[in-house]
């Protein structure tokens, strides 16, 4: 019996003065097991982001329990979290390579070391031959490989994407979620990933907890019955179908 | 390449054009020498000895390279202060944008009470009419940092001086040197108007010595060299703005 890595159990994070209170998340109660990609979708201020931030350590919580790790898959907050945002966030001045060892710089990892994975790393993400460009030579989809590649440098154990596609067009879109399905059984991370996207969320998810807004709480956490590796043709399966309007029902769309 | 050939030119021909029009309208239009003097007569001002050229030049350009580099080092100090404390940024900034208000010019001869004249106070007078841009901008610079970018460094539990050498610093190097531009060009008239008011050395000392003889030749050849002290300054920072930043196209060439 494998152990969760992660595990929320009745999760409240509150914003604002007392009196004048905003409620974010209230009762987030999930299991993560080790290797999984969770998608986490819902509609915008539900508090998926919030939730992240928390798994990320930049935020407290206000109730509840979150556990990161196990006695088989230890978990350091400080060395275990690679992140992906919306934008790429690559610094201009650096070149692709140097954008992609920013996170070892900062940990101190030994830099022949992180320079060889960083190379390996964007060879994954299907960059081999662009280290020595600048972000700006690059379009948005190979931006947010390098971001993508940036998030595994230091081997974390852990990789929170919040709506890392979200600013992609459709057709780039679909492209990076085969991608992301690639690295993910290459590079053997759990993934949390936060998105709006209902079928992208079902598309990528082992899992994919739902958040609905006004009032935020957790709605629903569906195992996602799809065999690997996911094809895009799959989305027009009756099953994919199922789980879409699961969610949709939820989300008060249907 | 040759469409910079072309503007390299261009802008040579231009600047060949003006000495050309001046020469011409002092000579056909027979301006007396003592209202405006030729290009040939400007030049021959250099020969006179008693002018001391070299040393007003040297005396000249310490006090606006003095004030400039001094406002350079406090203005981006402050102004990384200020990003490390909120309570610190808020209570000086509205006090230093008010005293921004106030015109420098003004200050002459207050600076000469407190510090005589001399080398300097007219320094002074060239770092305070510089700080404020330089301070200004290098503030809004280093605060423009994506929010998630320090989400980035935090969860790696990165240091403050992570932080500020990796990100906010090269990410504020265009908005530093937009500041130092500006400033650059009101360093050297700080330091001319410092000797306007009281001095005994330096180029614009030398202007009100031989505004007395109507030595109008003299006049125009320390407006020049002035000048080209100006330009300098602002090539110098053009040079390391563009070895520091261009390159990357974080601002264009």
């Amino acid at each position: 019996m494998v152990e969760p890595f992660i595990r929320l159990r009745g999760v409240r994070k509150v914003y604002g003065s007392p009196g004048n209170e905003h409620l974010a998340i209230s009762d987030a109660t999930f299991d993560v097991m080790p290797g999984e990609l969770v998608s986490l979708v819902g509609p915008s201020g539900c508090g998926k982001s919030t939730l992240l931030k928390i798994l990320a350590g930049l935020h407290p919580h206000d109730g509840g329990e979150v556990r990161i790790g196990s006695a088989t898959h230890t978990f350091d907050p400080s060395r275990d979290v690679g992140m992906v945002f919306q934008a790429p966030l690559l610094l201009k001045w650096r070149r692709i390579l140097e954008n992609v060892l920013l996170p070892a710089e900062i940990l101190g990892i030994p830099m022949e070391d992180a320079r060889r994975r960083a190379r390996e790393l964007l060879a994954l993400v299907g960059l081999a031959g662009y280290e020595e460009k600048y972000p700006y030579e690059l379009s948005g989809g190979m931006q947010q490989r390098a971001a993508i590649a940036r998030s595994l440098v230091h081997d974390p154990k852990l990789v929170l994407m919040d709506e890392p596609f979200g600013a992609l067009d459709a057709l780039t879109r679909e492209k990076m979620n085969l991608e992301l399905l690639r690295i993910w059984k290459e590079a053997g991370k759990t993934i949390i990933f936060v998105t709006h996207g209902i079928s992208e969320a079902v598309f990528l998810g082992t899992r994919v907890v739902v958040l609905t807004a006004g009032p935020a709480k957790m709605a629903d956490n569906i195992a996602i019955d799809l065999p690997h590796p996911r094809t895009l043709d799959m989305k027009t399966h009756e099953g994919f179908g199922e789980y879409t309007r699961r969610i949709y029902r939820h989300l008060g769309m249907e | 390449m040759s469409e910079t050939v072309q503007r390299y030119t261009l802008a040579i021909v231009a600047h060949l054009a003006l000495l050309l029009a001046w020469y011409l309208f002092v000579t056909l239009g027979k301006v007396p020498q003592f209202v405006m003097p030729s290009p040939g007569a400007t030049l021959d001002a250099l020969l006179e000895p008693d002018y001391g050229w070299w040393t007003n030049i040297a005396v000249t350009a310490t006090e606006i390279f003095a004030g400039y580099f001094l406002a350079l080092v406090v203005g981006v100090a402050l102004a990384l202060v200020f990003t490390w404390s909120k309570a610190l940024e808020s209570f000086f900034m509205p006090l230093l944008v008010s005293l921004n208000m106030i015109p420098k010019v003004a200050l002459g001869p207050l600076i000469i009470v407190w510090f005589k004249y001399g080398v300097f106070p007219n320094s002074m007078m060239a770092f305070s009419i510089c700080v404020f841009p330089i301070l200004l901008t290098t503030a809004r610079g280093l605060r423009e940092v994506e929010p998630e970018l320090l989400d980035l460094v935090r969860s790696l539990k990165g240091s403050r001086w992570q932080l500020f050498s990796k990100i906010q610093l090269p990410g504020a190097l265009p908005y530093i040197f937009a500041g130092m531009k500006v400033a650059a060009i009101l360093a050297v008239a700080g330091a001319i108007v410092g000797e306007f008011l009281g001095s005994d050395k330096g180029l614009g000392y030398l202007m009100l010595q031989v505004q007395v003889t109507l030595d109008t030749p003299a006049m125009f050849m320390a407006v020049l060299l002035i000048t080209l002290i100006g330009m300098l300054l602002y090539g110098l920072v053009l040079a390391m703005e563009r070895l520091l930043v261009v390159k990357d196209a974080r601002i264009d060439g």
